[in-house]
Protein backbone atom coordinates (compact mmCIF):
# COMPACT_ATOMS: atom_id res chain seq x y z
CA UNK A 1 0.00 0.00 0.00
CA UNK A 2 1.00 3.63 -0.56
CA UNK A 3 0.00 6.84 1.57
CA UNK A 4 -1.90 9.41 -0.52
CA UNK A 5 -3.98 12.64 -0.25
CA UNK A 6 -8.02 13.02 -1.26
CA UNK A 7 -7.57 16.63 -3.35
CA UNK A 8 -11.24 16.11 -5.01
CA UNK A 9 -13.77 13.55 -6.31
CA UNK A 10 -15.39 12.53 -9.92
CA UNK A 11 -18.40 12.35 -11.28
CA UNK A 12 -19.49 9.82 -13.90
CA UNK A 13 -22.93 8.92 -14.97
CA UNK A 14 -21.46 6.32 -17.92
CA UNK A 15 -19.60 4.23 -16.33
CA UNK A 16 -18.53 0.48 -16.44
CA UNK A 17 -21.27 -1.34 -14.53
CA UNK A 18 -18.99 -3.16 -12.45
CA UNK A 19 -18.29 0.74 -10.72
CA UNK A 20 -22.10 1.51 -10.03
CA UNK A 21 -22.61 2.25 -6.95
CA UNK A 22 -18.51 3.06 -6.18
CA UNK A 23 -17.41 6.65 -5.00
CA UNK A 24 -14.40 7.91 -7.45
CA UNK A 25 -11.93 9.95 -5.73
CA UNK A 26 -9.21 12.17 -7.11
CA UNK A 27 -5.81 11.16 -5.25
CA UNK A 28 -2.41 13.12 -4.53
CA UNK A 29 0.26 10.09 -3.75
CA UNK A 30 2.08 11.63 -0.81
CA UNK A 31 5.16 9.89 1.05
CA UNK A 32 5.68 9.46 4.78
CA UNK A 33 5.73 13.39 5.40
CA UNK A 34 2.87 14.42 3.17
CA UNK A 35 4.88 15.55 0.22
CA UNK A 36 3.48 15.24 -2.72
CA UNK A 37 5.02 12.43 -6.04
CA UNK A 38 4.14 12.06 -9.12
CA UNK A 39 0.55 12.66 -10.72
CA UNK A 40 -3.03 12.29 -9.60
CA UNK A 41 -4.85 9.59 -10.01
CA UNK A 42 -8.70 8.43 -9.77
CA UNK A 43 -9.52 6.01 -7.39
CA UNK A 44 -12.30 4.20 -5.80
CA UNK A 45 -13.35 4.36 -2.41
CA UNK A 46 -13.96 1.94 0.03
CA UNK A 47 -14.09 3.31 3.32
CA UNK A 48 -16.14 7.01 2.72
CA UNK A 49 -13.22 8.64 2.48
CA UNK A 50 -13.38 12.45 1.69
CA UNK A 51 -11.20 15.45 0.77
CA UNK A 52 -8.25 16.31 2.56
CA UNK A 53 -8.25 12.94 4.36
CA UNK A 54 -4.86 10.84 4.32
CA UNK A 55 -5.40 7.39 3.47
CA UNK A 56 -3.39 4.00 2.43
CA UNK A 57 -4.44 2.83 -1.48
CA UNK A 58 -3.73 -0.07 -3.70
CA UNK A 59 -2.92 0.14 -7.24
CA UNK A 60 -3.10 -3.03 -9.86
CA UNK A 61 -4.80 -6.43 -9.05
CA UNK A 62 -5.23 -5.98 -5.18
CA UNK A 63 -6.76 -2.67 -6.36
CA UNK A 64 -9.93 -4.83 -7.74
CA UNK A 65 -9.89 -7.42 -4.88
CA UNK A 66 -10.69 -4.46 -2.17
CA UNK A 67 -14.37 -4.06 -4.16
CA UNK A 68 -17.31 -6.10 -3.16
CA UNK A 69 -17.75 -6.89 -6.36
CA UNK A 70 -13.84 -8.03 -7.24
CA UNK A 71 -14.46 -8.66 -10.72
CA UNK A 72 -14.16 -4.98 -11.25
CA UNK A 73 -12.24 -2.53 -13.69
CA UNK A 74 -10.29 -0.64 -10.93
CA UNK A 75 -6.77 -0.50 -11.11
CA UNK A 76 -6.67 1.95 -7.56
CA UNK A 77 -8.09 1.75 -4.19
CA UNK A 78 -8.77 3.86 -1.69
CA UNK A 79 -8.42 0.79 1.44
CA UNK A 80 -7.90 2.91 4.70
CA UNK A 81 -8.15 6.32 6.13
CA UNK A 82 -5.30 7.43 8.08
CA UNK A 83 -5.37 8.92 11.46
CA UNK A 84 -1.81 9.28 12.07
CA UNK A 85 1.86 8.13 10.87
CA UNK A 86 4.40 7.76 13.63
CA UNK A 87 7.30 7.61 11.51
CA UNK B 1 11.50 -10.57 -1.20
CA UNK B 2 13.06 -7.06 -0.81
CA UNK B 3 14.73 -5.41 2.21
CA UNK B 4 13.33 -2.40 3.93
CA UNK B 5 13.81 -0.79 7.06
CA UNK B 6 10.93 0.11 9.16
CA UNK B 7 10.29 3.71 9.43
CA UNK B 8 7.29 3.58 11.38
CA UNK B 9 3.50 2.88 11.80
CA UNK B 10 0.37 4.30 10.44
CA UNK B 11 -2.53 4.54 12.71
CA UNK B 12 -5.76 3.70 10.65
CA UNK B 13 -9.21 3.49 12.24
CA UNK B 14 -11.63 3.31 9.24
CA UNK B 15 -10.15 0.62 7.15
CA UNK B 16 -11.19 -2.04 4.82
CA UNK B 17 -12.05 -5.53 6.28
CA UNK B 18 -8.88 -6.96 5.01
CA UNK B 19 -6.51 -5.06 7.18
CA UNK B 20 -8.27 -5.85 10.23
CA UNK B 21 -6.14 -7.10 13.10
CA UNK B 22 -2.89 -6.21 11.43
CA UNK B 23 -0.24 -3.56 12.29
CA UNK B 24 0.36 -1.30 9.75
CA UNK B 25 4.36 -0.26 8.84
CA UNK B 26 6.21 2.54 6.93
CA UNK B 27 8.93 0.48 5.10
CA UNK B 28 11.74 2.26 3.28
CA UNK B 29 13.54 -0.42 0.62
CA UNK B 30 16.87 -0.29 1.37
CA UNK B 31 19.43 -2.18 -0.39
CA UNK B 32 22.03 -4.90 1.09
CA UNK B 33 24.37 -2.45 2.57
CA UNK B 34 21.15 -0.01 4.13
CA UNK B 35 21.49 2.39 1.57
CA UNK B 36 17.64 3.91 1.29
CA UNK B 37 16.62 2.94 -2.25
CA UNK B 38 12.85 3.91 -4.06
CA UNK B 39 9.81 5.30 -2.85
CA UNK B 40 8.52 4.29 0.71
CA UNK B 41 5.52 1.85 0.77
CA UNK B 42 3.21 0.72 3.75
CA UNK B 43 2.87 -2.98 4.72
CA UNK B 44 1.24 -5.32 7.04
CA UNK B 45 2.97 -6.81 9.76
CA UNK B 46 3.16 -10.67 10.36
CA UNK B 47 6.21 -11.11 12.80
CA UNK B 48 5.44 -7.98 15.52
CA UNK B 49 8.60 -5.56 13.64
CA UNK B 50 8.91 -2.56 14.86
CA UNK B 51 11.01 1.25 13.78
CA UNK B 52 14.65 0.67 12.84
CA UNK B 53 14.13 -3.01 12.62
CA UNK B 54 15.74 -4.39 9.06
CA UNK B 55 12.81 -6.63 6.98
CA UNK B 56 12.05 -9.13 4.74
CA UNK B 57 9.14 -8.04 2.39
CA UNK B 58 7.01 -9.42 0.16
CA UNK B 59 5.68 -7.13 -2.42
CA UNK B 60 3.54 -9.30 -4.55
CA UNK B 61 -0.02 -10.12 -4.34
CA UNK B 62 -0.52 -14.26 -4.44
CA UNK B 63 2.38 -14.90 -2.00
CA UNK B 64 1.42 -12.20 0.26
CA UNK B 65 -2.24 -13.79 -0.12
CA UNK B 66 -0.44 -16.86 0.80
CA UNK B 67 0.95 -15.87 4.17
CA UNK B 68 -2.53 -14.27 4.96
CA UNK B 69 -4.54 -17.41 4.56
CA UNK B 70 -6.72 -15.62 2.73
CA UNK B 71 -7.20 -16.21 -1.24
CA UNK B 72 -9.40 -12.68 -2.37
CA UNK B 73 -7.38 -10.12 0.48
CA UNK B 74 -6.71 -7.35 -0.99
CA UNK B 75 -2.90 -7.20 0.08
CA UNK B 76 0.36 -7.20 -1.44
CA UNK B 77 2.50 -5.70 1.13
CA UNK B 78 3.52 -7.89 3.73
CA UNK B 79 6.22 -7.66 6.24
CA UNK B 80 7.23 -11.85 6.83
CA UNK B 81 10.90 -11.53 8.77
CA UNK B 82 13.26 -9.67 10.84
CA UNK B 83 16.51 -9.79 9.58
CA UNK B 84 19.58 -10.35 12.08
CA UNK B 85 22.72 -9.89 9.67
CA UNK B 86 23.36 -9.77 6.19
CA UNK B 87 26.37 -11.36 4.78
CA UNK B 88 27.30 -9.77 1.24
CA UNK B 89 30.57 -10.03 -1.03
CA UNK B 90 31.36 -13.52 -0.69
CA UNK B 91 33.70 -14.78 -2.88
CA UNK B 92 35.72 -11.91 -3.83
Amino acid sequence: MKLGRIIGSVMCTAKDPALEGVKLLLLQPVDEVGKSYGEAIIACDTVQAGPGDLVLWEGGREAALALTNWFNTSDATVMAIVDRVDA
Amino acid sequence: MTLARVLGTVVATMKCGDLEGYKLLVLQPVDPEGNPKGKTMVGLDTVQAGEGDTVLVIDEGNSSRLILGSSMAAVRTVVVGIVDRIQSGGGQ
